[in-house]
């Protein structure tokens, strides 16, 4: 009942009228199509340098107002945007009412520079952006092992600068702080003893030296504290 | 991502002791002596003329303290239909509206439209009663979790505690809903509030100090936007909702006409430049018009302006204006790059970034051929459709005739489906805020509700014309009985297939014809229906009754319904299928 096969374009002059159900012109087939495309990413592909941007691992700082529901607000937009979150911590700074959150994400450079807008369009948001790589970072882990070979275990712990906080005649806790391979390297250090459970915080970092942990915050000191500054 | 300064104390700056009630009659004045007063002194100061609501158990003491204001409260007859008729008097005033619900099965009716409204970016407060605040978390009667249920849908969302501060709240939220890109707020109000006792008068309404939008656009990415546009050889211009909402019609059709690039519009930017002009190719996407989607295909430079690329507009990434440099204009930062690479990115307000790019621009880029190239597809794939004498009414046929019978200024709102398709196709739309539509949410039973808060807003001679499918009307019919009770005068066309249409064209195309729970093939009488609820009733069956029942429809000061009974077998073309490219849309179904 349709037509488009019958070449109706612009070259023609005594074109049909349009078939019942439909509408006249050339069909798909018949119009220049561009051989350019772009990647999933929207990205124009450039055949001289064509990447797909792998994913990498972020961490993310942010100052928020600590009000009710802010962990809640932040944690929803990352998982209902389908973002890979690998850790969340969160705590105090020097300003009342000012938290810190680290988060250490796991995602392509498009989607880390979208989790960071994302991100600081929440109200509480104050400032969020990415940590360099040289920052400082650290993550705490308690580990509690078998009891069997108190010696051995010290000696680990000793060995990775750790504590003992518990020790019983069953089970032994430690305590270990350092970065995610030498954390990865004690645990792997106590799987001897039969590593009965683990807690890990995951990271919380601060930039170094002079620079801002959070876009626009200034190094704060008791007198003067912690606060953003307007880079607009 | 650093946003604005907060005083070093970390508090607002706002001093309370400020605030006078300035938009009330001094004469009259009487100060706040609840939270519920404080609430509606702020809605006033803040010169909200209107709100739209339901009644119920939590949110009386609200209502209670509307009874001696001057704001025009229309009782809607569905909290959905109260967030959609705020959403669309929002849209024709380009302010937030104003809705209001109880707690409980009031506030979780108003979802849809605050998704709605969160999806087309359009400002609007909520106002939602809760349970006292010693019984939230007991599962209470009509207790809902309400700030948990609409934080995804909302650019943020308040939970009041305090009545001497629940007006500069309600302030807030309704400051942050306009500011920037607009959008949705809540402000949930537990009843010990807004029962409770203040004299605190809210101070003037002003936004989160650390959600301050960029409004001008980094000068360096301006300067190299405005080069690659001289050197342009087929530019063209995408006009998105921003553009209507950052007001800046006159400027982007300034631009637009000074330096001779043609214009596509998206959905929401229907009516940001005026469709009768030789530069415009009416709007792109999955139905949009075949040169519109041939230009966007084929442009080597895109001028996108407040837009966010929505995947109805782009297609299949891959093939979205495969070839051409973007240069994207938004306030939303998060807009930029999300969906399709920004090469260029401005951020900032569309009004001011395209005063930016004009004084920036020295001389128009070489287009003339690519105008030409335009404007042959225009020949090539017209909008005309025919009208066979065996065949029952054609739905074109109808939004034709009822845009010639109408003023240019005429607002027309649709619901979502076929219907909304041959709307904005068939319609020439020359004015900004007359186009009322639901588009990223795809709100079926938009279009009633949407018109009586379009009534509301528009002025008094300007038509409000609700395009609406037998479907939708359906969903959100009681919406009438406001029009009736509220004397509005609006005219409603059905275009009745008794078909979800839209569905019904999907199966037959994607699904072997296999009409699942889309083919209703009984309708109520919608004529009679009308009548039944105290507003005009037509059925219409043929070419000849069309004009004359639209004249009649549009002369009778009050609501009325035409119910066109149209060819079920007709379909929205020209259509891109979901993914395909926009290059290769589909002008009868056996092309797809």
């Amino acid at each position: 009942m349709s037509s488009g096969d019958d070449g109706t374009g612009a070259e023609s002059d005594g074109r049909e009228g349009p078939p019942k159900h439909g509408l006249a012109g050339p069909a798909p087939e018949e119009r220049p199509h561009p051989e350019g495309r772009r990647n999933s990413q929207g990205i124009r592909i450039d055949p001289e340098a064509e990447a797909e941007h792998e994913p990498r691992r972020a961490v993310l700082s942010a100052l928020v107002e600590d009000e009710p529901g802010v962990l809640s607000r932040i944690s929803g937009l990352i998982s209902r945007r389908q973002f890979n979150i690998d850790s969340l911590t969160v705590g105090p700074t020097t300003v009342e009412g000012h938290s810190r959150m680290t988060i250490v994400v796991e995602e392509t450079d498009p989607d880390i520079d979208q989790i960071e807008k994302q991100l600081g369009k929440l109200k509480p948001v104050i400032t969020v952006g990415e940590l360099d790589p040289d920052a400082v970072r650290t993550e705490l882990v308690l580990l509690k092992v078998e009891g069997s070979e108190p010696d051995k275990v010290h000696a680990i712990t000793e060995m990775y600068d750790g504590q003992t906080l518990d020790a019983g005649a069953e089970t032994i806790t430690v305590q270990l702080t350092g970065d995610e391979g030498e954390i990865d390297d004690a645990i792997d250090a106590f799987r001897q003893f039969g590593i009965i459970e683990i807690a890990r915080t995951g990271y919380t970092a601060l930039a170094r030296g002079n620079q801002a942990t959070a876009p626009g915050e200034k190094p704060g000191t008791a007198n003067e504290p912690t606060r953003p500054t307007n880079t607009q | 991502m650093s946003k604005q300064a907060r005083s070093p104390d970390g508090e607002a700056d706002a001093d309370p002791e400020a605030g006078t009630a300035d938009a009330t009659d001094p004469e009259t004045f009487e100060p706040a002596t609840n939270g519920s007063e404080s609430v509606i002194h702020a809605l006033e100061n803040a010169g909200v003329e209107a709100a739209f609501g339901v009644q119920g158990g939590a949110i009386m003491p609200v209502y209670d303290a509307l009874y001696h204001s001057d704001i025009r409260h229309v009782t809607m007859a569905h909290e959905q239909g109260a967030a959609h008729a705020a959403d669309a008097f929002g849209v024709v005033r380009n302010g937030p509206g104003v809705c209001l619900a109880t707690s409980g099965p009031g506030a979780t009716n108003l979802v849809t439209g605050i998704a709605d409204a969160n999806m087309d970016s359009d400002g609007l407060l909520a106002l939602t009663g809760q349970v006292p605040s010693d019984m939230v978390g007991s599962d209470a009667f009509q207790e809902t979790d309400t700030t948990g249920v609409t934080a995804p849908i909302t650019k943020h969302n308040y939970f009041a505690d305090d009545p001497d501060t629940v007006g500069d709240t309600v302030g807030e939220a309704l400051a942050l809903a306009g500011e920037g890109r607009p959008g949705p707020t809540l402000v949930d109000l537990p009843k010990d509030v807004t029962l409770g006792d203040t004299d605190t008068e809210p101070g003037p309404a002003e936004p989160p100090e650390t959600t301050r939008p960029q409004y001008v656009a980094d000068q360096p990415n301006v300067d190299e936007a405005a080069d690659v546009i001289e050197a342009a050889e087929r530019p063209l211009l995408l006009f998105g909702g921003g553009v209507i909402k950052a007001d800046a019609v006159e400027e982007a059709r300034s631009f637009a006409r000074t330096l001779g690039i043609p214009v596509v519009t998206t959905m929401p930017g229907i009516g940001s430049f005026p469709e009768d002009d030789d530069l415009c190719l009416s709007w792109a996407g999955m139905h949009g018009t075949g040169y519109a989607n041939m230009a966007i295909t084929h442009t080597d430079l895109l001028i996108a302006v407040g837009t966010r690329f929505d995947d109805r507009l782009t297609g299949g990434v891959d093939t979205f204006a495969p070839e051409a440099e973007v240069i994207h204009v938004d306030i939303d930062p998060a807009e930029i790059s999300k969906n399709v690479r920004a090469d260029y990115p401005l951020i900032g307000d569309a009004g001011t970034v395209l005063d930016q790019l004009d004084d920036a621009v020295d001389r128009a880029p070489d287009a003339a051929g690519w105008r030409d190239q335009c404007l042959t597809w225009k020949e090539a794939y017209p909008m005309d459709y025919a009208t066979p004498d065996d065949e029952p009414l054609k739905p074109q046929f109808v939004v034709e005739v009822l845009d010639e019978a109408t003023a240019d200024d005429t607002v027309v709102t649709t619901g979502v489906g076929q219907h909304q398709m041959w709307a904005s196709q068939y319609w020439t739309f020359t004015e900004p805020r007359t186009w009322v539509s639901s588009h990223g949410l795809g709100t079926m039973g938009y279009g009633l509700p949407a018109a009586v808060g379009a009534r509301i807003a528009a002025d008094d001679d300007q038509e409000v014309v609700c395009i609406d499918g037998d479907g939708s009307f359906l969903m959100t019919i009681q919406s009438l009985s406001v029009a009736v009770r509220e004397e509005l005068d609006i005219t409603v066309a059905v275009l009745n297939n008794e078909y979800i249409g839209m569905v019904r064209q999907w199966q037959d195309a994607f699904f072997d014809g296999r009409r699942m729970a889309a083919e209703y093939g009984w309708c109520p009488e919608f004529d009679m229906l009308a009548e039944a609820f105290g507003a005009r009733g037509w059925r219409v069956d043929g070419y000849d009754e069309v004009a004359d029942t639209v004249d009649e429809a549009l002369a009778y000061d009050g609501p009325s319904v035409i119910d066109f009974h149209i060819d079920p077998a007709e379909n929205v073309y020209p259509m891109v299928p979901s993914g395909g490219a926009n290059g290769k849309f589909a002008l009868t179904e056996d092309q797809l």
